[in-house]
C-alpha cells in the first residue's frame, strides 16, 4: 500500500515559493494556509468585536451609528463562525488527520486545494459589502423577513456564505473519504485517534447540514432578487420557514464548531497527564451520539415563535447533556491522578474544560422553555454562546496551535510567553463574558447599540469592555511568540511532548510524503507503545498491564 | 490491507478496483467521494422540498397551483420528459455495463445517446417554461415550482457536462475494462438526477 512504501525518486521541481504555496496540493501546506487565513479573519472579526464593545462600554452612542453597529455584530458573528473557527479547526484537521492515520495525503488533494481557495474568496465577498454601501446587517442568523430588506451587502453575504458552505461540503467529502480509504495498515476504526473520530463526525454533520443552509440561502436570494415569495407571508410564504432551515443547519453547526475542539482536547489531556484517555470507546460513541442528536434539536432556537412542539425539542436538547457529560467525565477521569504537565497546550485544554462546562450548563438551562422564554434574545444567550464558541472552540484552536506548532514548523513556541497569553486570554474572556449572564438576567437585549443609564447595566458593560480589550491585548504575546519562535525558537525534535499518535512518528516538519516508515499500529496510541514497549501487543492499552503506571491499573481495576 | 474499511462493493466492481484504487479493498475512493457528494445533494434537495411542502401547507386547499389567468401545468409534456429522463438512466447503465466488459465502442454509443436524451429533456423543460405563462415572482407556487424544477434542471445540465467529458474521454480511448471509475461516478450522478426528477415530478404533478 502506498502509505508505507512511497519513496520519491525524482528531484523536486524548482519554482518560487509564492507559486509553490498558491498551487500546492499538499495537505500540510493547505492546512497551514487554512490556519493562517483563519487567524487573519479572526483578527478582522476581533476588531469588529472591539467596535461593538467600545460602543456598549457606557450609555449613549459614542463611536458608531446604529447601522454601522448592526453591520459590526453581523460581520463579527458571520466571520468568527464561518471563516475563523470552522476553517481553523478544518486546517488542523487537514494537517493532522492524514498524519494521524499514517496516510501520505488527503484522498482528493486537488479538491482539498479548491476547498481552501473558496474560503478567502467567500470571506472577501462577505466583507466586500463594506465597499458597496454597507455590509449585511441582519445578524449572523439572517432572519427573514428582515433580510428581505437589506442592501447589496446582504446579497454579497448570501453569495459568500454559499461559497464558504460549498468549501465546507467539499472538505467534508474529502475528510470522510480520507478516513475510510487512506488509513495505514493496522489503523482500524477503533484505533483511530479521538481527534480523527471527532473530525469524522463533524464531516458527516457538515455533509448533511450545510446543503440545507445552501438551499435556504438560495431561496433567500430568489426572494430578494427575482421576486420570489418563500418567506413572504402576504403571498403564501412563511418567514418562520427561514428559521427552520437556518437552525436545521445551525444547530449541527454548533457541534461542527465544538466537536473538533473536543478532539483536540482529547489528544492533549492524555499526553499531558501521562495517561491514556479514559474510556476511549465511550468517548467515540458519545461523539456519534452528539452528532445524531444534533439533527433533532434545531427548534430550541425557536421556542418563542410558538410554531414548534416545545416538549420534544426541549427533551432532545436536554438529552445532549448525557453524551456531553460522558465526555466531561472521561476527561476528568483522564486527569485523575495523572502526572499533570501544565504546559501551554495543557492550560488551554484545561481552560476549554472549565469554560465549556459553564457554556454547557447555561445551554441546559436554555433548553427549558420557561427559562428560554425569559432569556430569548437577551445577553444571557450571548454569554452562553460565547462560553461555547469562545470558551470552548477558540480555546481548542489555541490549544491545537500550541500543541501542533512544533510538528508544523519544527520549533516549540515559548512556554513562558504562552502562559502569559493564556492567562490574559482566560481572565479577559471571563471578564468580557461572565457579566453578560447577569446583564441578560436583568433583561438587556442583544443586538442593541445603546442602553439607558438608569437600567443599571453600565458597570457590567464597562467590565465586559475591559475584558474584550484584554483579550485583544493577549494576542500580542501570542504574535510575538510566533515571530520569535520562527527567528530563534527552541528546536522541537520529532516528538517534543512524548505523544501517543502517529503524527509524532515522523520528522518535524514532516516530508511532503509524510512517512518513511510507520511503527506497528496495535492500539490508538501506537507511538506510546513504540517508545515504551508493548508494541507487540494486540490488546487495547486499557487492557494491558502497565507496571510503570500504577494509577492506570488501579483505575482499570475499578472499572 | 485494511480489512475494516467499509465493505461497499457495487455489483461487478470486484475485478476493477485494483486499477482504480491503491490496491485497497472496497469501493474505489473516487466512487465513495461521488456517493458522499450525492448524499449532500440529497440534503440540498431535501431543503428545497421542505420549502415546497411548507408553502403547500400554508396555502388553503384548492388554492394551490398556477396563479389565475396562467395555463395549467402541462402534465402530458412533463410525462414525456419524465420518460426521456428515465430512458436516459437505462442507456447510461448500458454504457457502464459495456465498459465493464471492455466494450469501448458501445460505451461511446450509449454515452452519446444518454447525452442526447439529457439535452432533449432540458430543451423540453425550457419549452415548458416558455408556455406556462407565470413566473417565479407570481406567488409562492411559482416560486417553489421554478426553484425545484430549475435546480433539478441545473443538475441535469451539470450531469450533461459530465457526460460530455466522459464522451470526449471515451473518444480518446481513455477508458478500459479495468480503468473507468469516472464513467461509474458520472453514471451514479446521472441516476441520482433521475431519481430526484421522479420525486419532483410526482410531488408537483401528482401530489399537488
Amino acid at each position: 500500500m502506498a502509505t508505507t512504501t512511497l519513496e520519491p525518486q525524482a528531484s523536486a521541481y524548482r519554482r518560487s515559493w509564492v507559486i509553490d504555496w498558491l498551487t500546492t496540493v499538499d495537505h500540510k501546506k493547505i492546512g497551514i494556509l487554512y490556519i493562517v487565513n483563519s487567524f487573519l479573519f479572526f483578527f478582522a472579526a476581533g476588531i469588529l468585536a472591539l467596535v461593538i464593545r467600545s460602543e456598549l462600554a457606557v450609555p449613549g452612542l459614542q463611536f458608531v451609528d446604529q447601522s454601522t453597529y448592526n453591520q459590526a455584530f453581523t460581520m463579527h458573528g458571520t466571520i468568527m463562525l464561518f471563516l475563523f473557527i470552522i476553517p481553523a479547526l478544518s486546517g488542523f484537521g487537514n494537517y493532522i488527520v492524514p498524519l494521524q492515520l499514517g496516510a501520505p495525503d488527503m484522498a482528493f488533494p486537488r479538491i482539498n486545494a479548491l476547498s481552501f481557495w473558496l474560503l478567502p474568496l467567500g470571506g472577501g465577498l462577505i466583507f466586500s459589502g463594506y465597499l458597496f454601501g454597507g455590509a449585511a446587517a441582519e445578524g449572523w442568523t439572517g432572519y427573514a423577513p428582515l433580510t428581505q430588506q437589506g442592501g447589496v451587502g446582504t446579497d454579497l453575504w448570501i453569495i459568500g456564505l454559499t461559497l464558504v458552505g460549498t468549501a465546507s461540503i467539499l472538505g467534508a467529502v474529502n475528510f470522510i473519504a480520507t478516513i475510510f480509504k487512506m488509513r495505514a495498515p493496522g489503523m482500524t476504526l477503533f484505533r483511530m485517534p479521538i481527534f480523527v473520530w471527532t473530525v469524522l463526525v463533524t464531516a458527516v454533520l457538515i455533509l448533511l447540514a450545510t446543503p440545507v443552509l445552501a438551499a435556504g440561502l438560495i431561496a433567500l436570494f430568489i426572494d430578494r432578487n427575482y421576486g420570489g415569495s418563500f418567506f413572504d407571508p402576504s403571498v403564501g410564504g412563511n418567514p418562520v420557514l427561514w428559521q427552520h432551515i437556518f437552525w436545521f443547519f445551525g444547530h449541527p453547526e454548533v457541534y461542527i464548531v465544538i466537536l473538533p475542539a473536543m478532539g483536540v482536547v482529547s489528544e492533549i489531556l492524555p499526553v499531558f497527564s501521562r495517561k491514556p484517555l479514559f474510556g476511549y470507546r465511550a468517548f467515540v460513541f458519545a461523539t456519534i451520539a452528539i452528532g445524531l442528536l444534533s439533527f433533532s434539536v434545531w427548534a430550541h432556537h425557536m421556542f418563542t415563535t410558538g410554531a414548534v412542539f416545545l416538549p420534544f425539542f426541549s427533551f432532545m436538547t436536554a438529552l445532549i447533556a448525557i453524551p456531553t457529560g460522558i465526555k466531561m467525565f472521561n476527561w476528568l477521569a483522564t486527569l485523575w491522578r495523572g502526572k499533570l504537565l501544565l504546559n501551554t497546550p495543557m492550560l488551554f485544554a484545561l481552560g476549554f474544560l472549565s469554560m465549556f462546562l459553564i457554556g454547557g450548563i447555561s445551554g441546559v438551562m436554555l433548553a427549558s422553555p420557561p427559562i428560554d422564554f425569559h432569556m430569548q434574545d437577551t445577553y444571557f444567550v450571548v454569554a452562553h454562546l460565547h462560553y461555547v464558541f469562545f470558551g470552548g472552540s477558540v480555546f481548542g484552536v489555541f490549544a491545537a496551535t500550541y500543541y501542533w506548532f512544533p510538528k508544523m514548523f519544527g520549533r516549540k513556541l515559548n512556554d513562558r510567553l504562552g502562559k502569559v497569553h493564556f492567562w490574559m486570554h482566560f481572565i479577559g474572556f471571563n471578564l468580557a463574558f461572565f457579566p453578560m449572564h447577569q446583564l441578560g438576567l436583568s433583561g438587556m437585549p442583544r443586538r442593541v447599540s445603546d442602553y439607558s443609564a438608569d437600567t443599571g447595566w453600565t458597570i457590567l458593560n464597562f467590565a465586559s469592555t475591559i475584558g474584550a480589550f484584554l483579550i485583544a491585548l493577549s494576542v500580542i504575546p501570542f504574535l510575538i511568540n510566533v515571530i520569535a519562535t520562527f527567528i530563534n525558537g527552541e528546536p522541537a525534535g520529532d516528538d517534543p511532548w512524548e505523544g501517543n499518535t502517529l503524527e509524532w512518528a515522523t520528522t518535524s516538519p514532516p516530508p511532503p510524503y509524510n512517512f518513511d516508515t510507520l511503527p506497528p499500529i496495535h492500539s490508538e496510541r501506537p507511538l506510546f507503545f513504540l517508545t515504551h514497549g508493548h508494541g507487540h501487543s494486540a490488546e487495547r492499552p486499557s487492557d494491558l498491564e502497565e507496571t510503570d503506571e500504577d494509577d492506570v491499573e488501579r483505575r482499570d481495576g475499578i472499572v | 490491507m485494511t480489512a475494516e474499511t467499509i465493505q461497499a462493493h457495487p455489483a461487478g466492481e470486484h475485478d476493477d478496483h485494483e486499477a482504480i484504487d491503491h490496491g485497497q479493498t472496497g469501493m474505489p475512493t473516487a466512487l465513495l467521494g461521488m456517493l458522499l457528494f450525492i448524499a449532500s445533494e440529497v440534503m440540498f434537495f431535501g431543503g428545497l422540498f421542505a420549502t415546497y411542502f411548507n408553502a403547500r401547507a400554508s396555502v388553503p386547499a384548492g388554492a394551490w397551483g398556477p396563479p389565475e389567468g396562467a395555463h395549467e401545468l402541462d402534465i402530458a409534456l412533463a410525462g414525456v420528459l419524465t420518460a426521456i429522463l428515465l430512458a436516459s438512466s437505462f442507456t447510461m447503465q448500458f454504457g457502464v455495463w459495456a465498459i465493464r466488459r471492455g466494450d469501448t465502442g458501445k460505451l461511446r454509443m450509449w454515452t452519446g445517446i444518454t447525452l442526447v436524451l439529457g439535452v432533449l429533456f432540458l430543451m423540453g423543460q425550457l419549452y415548458d417554461y416558455s408556455q406556462l405563462g407565470f413566473g417565479v415572482a407570481d406567488g409562492v407556487f411559482g416560486t417553489t415550482f421554478y426553484t425545484l424544477t430549475g435546480f433539478h434542471g441545473a443538475h441535469v445540465f451539470g450531469g450533461a457536462v459530465g457526460l460530455t467529458i466522459i464522451l470526449a474521454r471515451a473518444m480518446r480511448g481513455q477508458f478500459s475494462r479495468r480503468n473507468h471509475v469516472a464513467v461509474e461516478a458520472v453514471s451514479m450522478y446521472w441516476h441520482f438526477v433521475d431519481v430526484v426528477w421522479i420525486a419532483v415530478f410526482s410531488t408537483i404533478y401528482f401530489l399537488r
